[in-house]
């Protein structure tokens, strides 16, 4: 059993805890996940890892209560304990040896952007962040990246708080001042991360992903979470989560990754996906 | 007097109408009265075969005088003295092509039905006596055993009756490996796997849970921690697909996603979270025992129509005889001298069919298997809207990448000496991680060689 130690809602619909985990926390690294189990009847579900306190022995998960498991996640309260927590599961971020990178984040996924962000930074390379979200009442995590990156770009869909505009706007605005950038890394929703690779392609900047496919055991054994890259068949969790962005298959992944919408919306589950009809918006 | 009948006592079965929708066991077991008569069958040769046949030497006359005694737990003492799973073993294992193949009675009628008798001693024991066993006395080295399956849990189970303090590691959140997520409840309840763990616990084994070993710890770090010897038992999990049009659809899945879904997961159970696909015209492709769980747990998580796609004949097929008869029994409907050739998904991207195309045998392979050709022109389509590949499996990476000087041959599998050692000191393996994807009772046999392997070099 593992406990939780802290509880911090973000924002209406995104949570933060740490979780008591020691031999997870001594390991884990940017880009690296954890994979949860509520109870005896729950779902293995995989989250990335936000952060971690070696010391206190704590890995810091950050979820938005979008399905049933991660909603029952949410009810849950400091001193409750859940099942299980496995990992660090996956390959951890490639933060070496970089001059200069672009992190770009998009909602939640901020929360896996910032720890790689602050590995960027420790590791030496000039970090530029751009961090996305629909509005103000939304942004997470914004005093923690000030103080992981050198400059920080703030945008929200309907310019409530910082400059209004998509991530990929300014992506663009930085990439056509001339910025050079070793590498490119974008942690958001499927759709973001296809038009952060769009936006790329023409600069021929490396762009790294973040994927987040459905699995089940998370060590290579299910083959769920399998994606199509560059023409082959690879699976997010030993061979990922991240991957060369230009050379994966968005379409498919985003096809596969509706596998159980049905069966999640039967059992009372309802999530329309704004995300996808924003980005066919901004392609027009 | 011998009981000098040709054939088996038959053992109960559920109606095969009945079982294919319900996830209780098939087979119900001997009562007292079948085991005694069928264990008068035996002749108690002075030189028995049988054992020879065995991968872990059951002491099989031994136990067998016993039960024809009635003194089932004398029997149960006898088997337990070399097998520590006798109740997995009785359930699971290959019998026709190890101990009752070897057989004196089998020259004439049919073998003794050692397998039913090993399993009704062992399901007579937890159910009559189920005493733990007690701790031996510690002699205070501590080992690892990496993996918790029936390599794992045997070498456990023989390194703690020695004396040593031994802990499992295991990546998956309950022990059993494969005997947990990927065989059947109906073949292998898994209350039966939670007592052979709880009976190893009783032994003073720790088991963790939930830690990957290459991620969350690696060899070398376990022998920091103060490890003398560590024991790989991790398994070979990685599944294959066929690299043919179609394979990343919805509705395609490997067999262990499919099986871990419903075994581990519990999927069949409406009060479990994981969601499992609701079909209703499921292709396995493949031919081993695997296959068969796939299509039998399709059938039974309400399939009309569920078919096994195979590019051999059926008498070339992996899987056990009695897997293959059961799951004829229950409707499975066998497409062999079949290959598929590319799947076929609708605008959703949902499958909603399989092209195959059938298949001639040539001249026999490396294998000794005569080789499948394809008949050209002879395409044809299945119409389902599930297909799960049941291909085989290769040895998870995790390990040999994050240890150094573990070398593995080509296809991944752990290279050992005759002393089960790798080729880092200390370290040894078996099972499936060595073998490449094999049976229970070989992985059992691996275990118990490792046990006593890992004994010997700690004694040195």
């Amino acid at each position: 059993m593992y406990k939780i130690v802290r509880k911090k809602e973000l924002n209406p619909t995104v949570t933060l805890m740490d979780i008591e985990a020691p031999y997870v926390a001594n390991k884990a690294k940017a880009g690296q996940f954890i994979i949860y189990r509520i109870d005896d009847m729950g779902e293995r579900i995989p989250l990335t890892i936000a952060g971690c306190d070696k010391e206190k022995g704590t890995v810091t998960i950050i979820f938005q209560k979008v399905g049933f498991s991660t909603k029952a996640l949410g009810e849950l309260n400091e001193g409750d304990y859940i099942q299980d927590f496995v990992g660090p599961l996956g390959r951890p971020t490639d933060v070496e040896g970089k001059k200069r990178v672009c992190v770009v984040g998009g909602g939640v996924g901020c929360a896996i952007a910032l720890p790689a962000a602050r590995g960027f930074h420790e590791a030496g390379a000039i970090v530029d962040v751009i961090i996305g979200f629909r509005n103000k009442d939304l942004v997470i995590l914004e005093d923690e990246f000030r103080q992981s990156c050198d400059n920080l770009y703030l945008m929200t869909d309907d310019g409530s708080y910082g400059e209004k505009g998509f991530g990929t706007v300014k992506l663009q605005a930085l990439l056509e001042s001339g910025i050079e950038y070793d590498e490119v890394l974008a942690i958001g929703p499927v759709p973001m991360m296809k038009f952060v690779c769009k936006t790329t392609e023409p600069f021929g900047v490396h762009t790294v992903v973040s994927l987040n496919p459905i699995m089940v055991d998370g060590t290579g054994m299910c083959g769920g979470c399998r994606v199509t890259v560059g023409g082959e068949t690879k699976f997010a969790c030993v061979d990922g989560p991240e991957f060369d962005g230009q050379k994966v298959d968005f379409a498919e992944l985003m096809s596969r990754n509706g596998i159980y919408v049905e069966r999640e919306a039967e059992v009372g589950k309802t999530h329309t996906c704004r995300i996808d009809a924003m980005g066919k918006a901004l392609i027009k | 007097m011998a009981n000098m009948t040709l054939t088996k006592t038959p053992m109960p079965e559920q109606d095969p109408q009945v079982r294919a929708r319900n996830f209780q066991e098939v087979a119900l077991g001997y009562t007292a009265e079948m085991a005694m008569e069928e264990a008068g069958r035996c002749l108690n040769c002075k030189h028995p075969k049988c054992v020879e046949g065995c991968p872990v030497n059951v002491r099989i006359p031994e136990f067998i005088s016993k039960v024809a005694e009635g003194d089932f737990k004398a029997a149960y003492e006898i088997i337990t003295s070399t097998n520590a799973l006798p109740a997995l073993s009785g359930r699971v294992c290959p019998q026709e092509s190890q101990c009752e193949s070897k057989c004196v009675r089998g020259v004439k009628g049919e073998p003794v039905a050692i397998g039913r008798l090993e399993r009704f001693v062992a399901d007579w024991y937890r159910e009559n006596v189920n005493a733990m066993p007690e701790k031996p006395t510690s002699n205070g080295i501590p080992v690892a055993v990496v993996g918790s399956g029936p390599a794992g849990l045997t070498c456990a189970s023989d390194l703690a009756k020695l004396g040593y303090e031994v802990t499992i590691f295991e990546a998956l959140h309950t022990a059993g490996g494969v005997l947990v997520y990927g065989i059947p409840e109906f073949r292998l309840p898994k209350k039966i796997v939670a007592n052979e763990v709880d009976k190893l616990q009783a032994q003073g084994v720790k088991v963790m849970t939930n830690m990957v070993i290459g991620r969350v710890l690696t060899i070398d770090e376990l022998f920091e921690m103060g490890f003398k010897a560590i024991f790989v038992g991790s398994g070979a999990g990685l599944p294959m697909f066929m690299n043919i049009p179609g394979e990343s659809l919805k509705g395609v899945l490997s067999a262990n996603e499919y099986l871990t879904r419903t075994n581990l997961m519990k999927a069949y159970d409406e009060n479990a979270d994981t969601p499992i696909i609701k079909s209703k015209a499921v292709a396995v492709v493949g031919g081993g025992n695997v296959a068969m769980d796939g299509a039998r747990c399709a059938m039974r998580l309400g399939a009309e129509h569920v078919y096994i796609v195979y590019r051999r004949g059926e008498a070339e097929m992996p899987a056990r005889k009695e897997e293959q008869h059961h799951a004829k029994e229950e409707g499975i409907e066998f497409k062999t001298l079949c290959n598929p050739v590319e799947i076929l998904g609708d605008e959703n991207g949902r499958v909603c069919g399989i092209r195959c195309i059938r298949m001639e045998l040539g001249e026999p392979d490396a294998s000794g298997r005569r080789r499948p050709v394809e008949i050209p022109g002879s395409e044809f389509t299945l119409d389902v809207d599930t297909v799960i590949m049941a291909l085989g499996t290769s040895p998870n990476p995790l390990i040999r990448s994050t240890t150094p000087g573990l070398d593995t041959n080509r296809k991944g599998c752990l290279i050992v000496n005759e002393n089960e050692m790798t080729t880092r000191e200390g370290v040894f393996a078996g099972g499936d991680a060595v073998t490449g994807a094999a049976t229970v009772i070989l992985a059992m046999g691996a275990g118990k060689k490792g046990a006593a392997a890992i004994d010997a070099y700690l004694k040195k």
